[in-house]
């Protein structure tokens, strides 16, 4: 495995972690808007199967560097390695039409991504989502729970090795984070490498392999949960930490790196 | 490109009340622009107050009786009389807004002209709280005038050459129904001559009548030019129209050739530069961009779609106006030519705005507010401004499509001009809008 980050790696370099070959490289990654730093000589691996969180605090860069991964911004310097066409993408902010059916934007994008079989695809999703008995309603009438769950639907259809996903479970409710949740577990069980941003650091606790911490466009932090926790108990300096609280490690290893 | 263009279709399709007001709109600003340009003002409601008494309306002039009122009759032509009694009343219904101006005939105007000591004066008062209003009446009030005064100064120029007539041939004359016989120059010659032959030749008397015989055929002689004279007087300076530049498209041709150019013009902005902010607005542009289609596909895809739209509503729109205006049917072909140059053009400067404004609303406000200054500068004639500003309002509006599709169609419809040039500055108007949106595209994805 590679390991990516400066003082971070110390503390995963002797607990390897994800599994199978590299299937997106990103390496020294900057990004500018304007004067501000976005990111700041980011590197990162992922690895075939694996889930991958990361975190970190408002404006760290972390939508950023998704959108770097998945193509769709360039960065100012560095490279990124990756299967064209093989990584899916999920936004952060819902990108479906709000004027089309649920069913109907499921079908263009299958149609768009040129999927075999367009039917059989958009039952599926549709099974996935729970939006069956909602197929022919507008995306625009739906609440914004329902529309996120349209707009992965529409990130997971072409069906690629590599799934990105911008803040997955930001508006769901607990039942249908699971039900999603779920869903990207058996994904990841069957290969797919998944790479998530996520403000939820239960979330990133329960089903990250791996997680990256980026605080003002800088990676300060890869490693597993377990390793994080331990990187602040070891630091007197970080402030006082119950064993197994990842929060609150989370906050203190932020506070311990200046941020 | 063929899913995104159902899409779009479908999407059209479930907001009927934005098709209808995307077509309703341009369609009815186009027909109004049309028929106020095609039938010209109407005329102005202005008060009328005759002070002339019933018994006073007519002179007499050499013997003969002139009704002035029907001499007058251009100046009420052109106006839409509403009598008042007085001349208070008259002035209460222009500061009312009941009418635009008032005409006062004051009681001593035949006097006058009986006389002819002094001209005679009508009043005109108008409101002057509306420029505009106030000009137009102003100017056909004056301009009627000058016209009824023509027709007066013509009825008096026959009646001088009558007299003169008289006084240079002689012959009968009825004044206040006696007869008189003029003798008239040219039987007081004849006499002269028959007296002059009695006379011894050298003598005293003989020369002094041949100098009167000589003056009497001077003067008839010069008389016979007064005719000339005389008209001219009434006319001094007459209009030879002829027409230098551009064939003569009747106005009505080419009005319907401005409402279509209008309608494309709306239709085509507010289509492609809608549909193009729509995809980011709604957050799909990148996920399109992704490989699912080329940022140029998806230009081409909108431009398609807003031209063949406005393209069906702009022919569908003269079809209908044909049935109240004579059109040249046989070149419908050359309009559908026309037609199609001039919404590829707009298409690819809707998508520009766009491209530019990012946003649905504020590139629908950017069509609407490019389209109305361009639809104007287009219709600004040479010569009604100063010429370094005309050559700034040729300028920009060709640097716009609005001109060269008026050009274009005006050409295909009423065969006016080559059809090739405007089409070809389209065709350069369509690439260059296409880069500029294309380049602006950079900016969607952030």
């Amino acid at each position: 495995m590679q390991r990516v980050g400066d003082p971070a790696t110390a503390a995963s370099r002797d607990t390897p972690i994800a599994v199978g070959a590299a299937v997106v490289e990103a390496t020294g990654l900057n990004k500018s808007f304007r004067d501000r730093a976005a990111l700041r000589d980011v590197s990162l691996t992922a690895h075939r199967g694996e889930l991958v969180a990361i975190i970190g605090p408002n404006g760290a860069g972390k939508t950023t560097l998704l959108s770097i991964l998945a193509g769709i911004q360039q960065p100012d310097s560095g490279t990124v390695s990756r299967a064209p066409g093989e990584v899916g993408w999920v936004p952060q902010q819902a990108a479906v039409y709000g004027k089309l059916t649920v069913s109907e934007n499921l079908r263009l994008f299958a149609r768009l991504e040129r999927v075999a079989d367009v039917d059989a695809e958009v039952a599926k999703m549709l099974a996935l989502t729970g939006l069956g008995d909602r197929a022919g309603d507008p995306v625009g009438v739906l609440s914004g729970g329902n529309r996120q769950r349209v707009n992965i639907a529409i990130g997971l259809l072409g069906g690629q090795p590599v799934l990105l996903l911008d803040e997955p479970s930001a508006a769901l409710d607990p039942r249908q984070r699971e039900r999603v949740w779920e869903f990207v577990l058996a994904l990841a069980a069957e290969g797919t490498s998944v790479v998530y941003s996520t403000h939820d650091i239960q979330e990133a606790e329960r089903h990250a392999e791996r997680v990256l911490v980026l605080a003002d466009g800088e990676l300060i932090f890869t490693g597993s949960p377990c390793e994080l926790e331990a990187a602040v108990e070891k630091d007197p300096q970080a402030g006082a930490t119950s064993s197994g609280d990842f929060e609150r490690a989370f906050v203190a290893y932020l506070r311990q790196r200046g941020h | 490109m063929r899913w995104l263009l159902l899409k779009d279709l479908r999407i059209l399709r479930r907001s009927p009340l934005l098709v209808a007001l995307l077509v309703l709109y341009p369609i009815v600003i186009a027909t109004l622009i049309g028929f106020a340009l095609s039938r010209g003002p109407d005329k102005p409601k202005v008060a009328l107050v005759n002070l002339v008494p019933e018994s006073a309306t007519q002179i007499e002039l050499g013997g003969e009786r002139i009704d002035v009122t029907r001499q007058a009759g251009p100046l009420f032509r052109a106006i839409d009389p509403v009598r008042a009694k007085t001349r208070a009343e008259a002035i209460e219904k222009v500061r009312s807004g009941d009418v635009l101006g008032a005409l006062i005939i004051p009681e001593d105007t035949t006097r006058k002209l009986q006389t002819g000591l002094e001209p005679a004066t009508v009043e005109v008062f108008y409101n002057a709280e509306d420029p505009v209003k106030a000009r137009f009446v102003r100017d056909t009030i004056k301009s009627q005038v000058q016209d009824a005064n023509t027709a007066l100064t013509k009825k008096f120029s026959e009646i001088a050459l009558q007299f003169l007539e008289l006084i240079s041939t002689g012959g009968e004359y009825d004044f206040l129904g006696r007869e008189f016989d003029v003798l008239g120059l040219q039987r007081s010659e004849q006499i002269l001559r028959g007296v002059v032959s009695d006379l011894p030749p050298g003598s005293r008397a003989r020369t002094q009548v041949e100098s009167v015989i000589g003056f009497a055929k001077l003067a008839r002689d010069n008389l016979g030019f007064s005719d000339d004279v005389l008209s001219s007087v009434g006319s001094p300076i007459r209009v030879k129209q002829s027409q230098l530049d551009g064939d003569a498209t009747p106005l009505s041709s080419f009005a319907v050739a401005l409402a279509g150019a209008i309608s494309l013009m709306f239709i085509t902005l507010l289509l492609a530069a809608g549909a193009l902010a729509l995809e980011r607005e709604e957050n799909v542009f990148p996920r399109l961009v992704r490989g699912l289609v080329s940022p140029t596909g998806l230009l081409l895809e909108k431009a398609v779609l807003a031209a063949v739209c406005s393209a069906v509503v702009c022919m569908l729109m003269l079809a209908g106006l044909g049935l109240f205006v004579d059109l040249r049917w046989e070149r419908a072909g050359l309009w559908a030519g026309a037609v199609v140059a001039g919404a590829l053009a707009f298409a690819a400067l809707g998508l520009a705005i766009g491209a530019v404004t990012r946003e649905v609303r504020a590139a629908s406000l950017m069509c609407v507010m490019l389209s109305l200054p361009l639809t104007f500068l287009a219709l600004v004639p040479s010569g009604s401004v100063s010429p370094v500003l005309f050559d700034v309002i040729r300028a920009i509006s060709a640097a716009f499509p609005f001109k060269p599709t008026l050009n274009a169609l005006d050409a295909a419809m009423n065969d006016n001009g080559a059809l090739w040039a405007p089409v070809g500055h389209l065709a350069a108007q369509f690439a260059g809008f296409a880069a500029v949106s294309r380049l602006a595209m950079r900016r969607f994805s952030s």
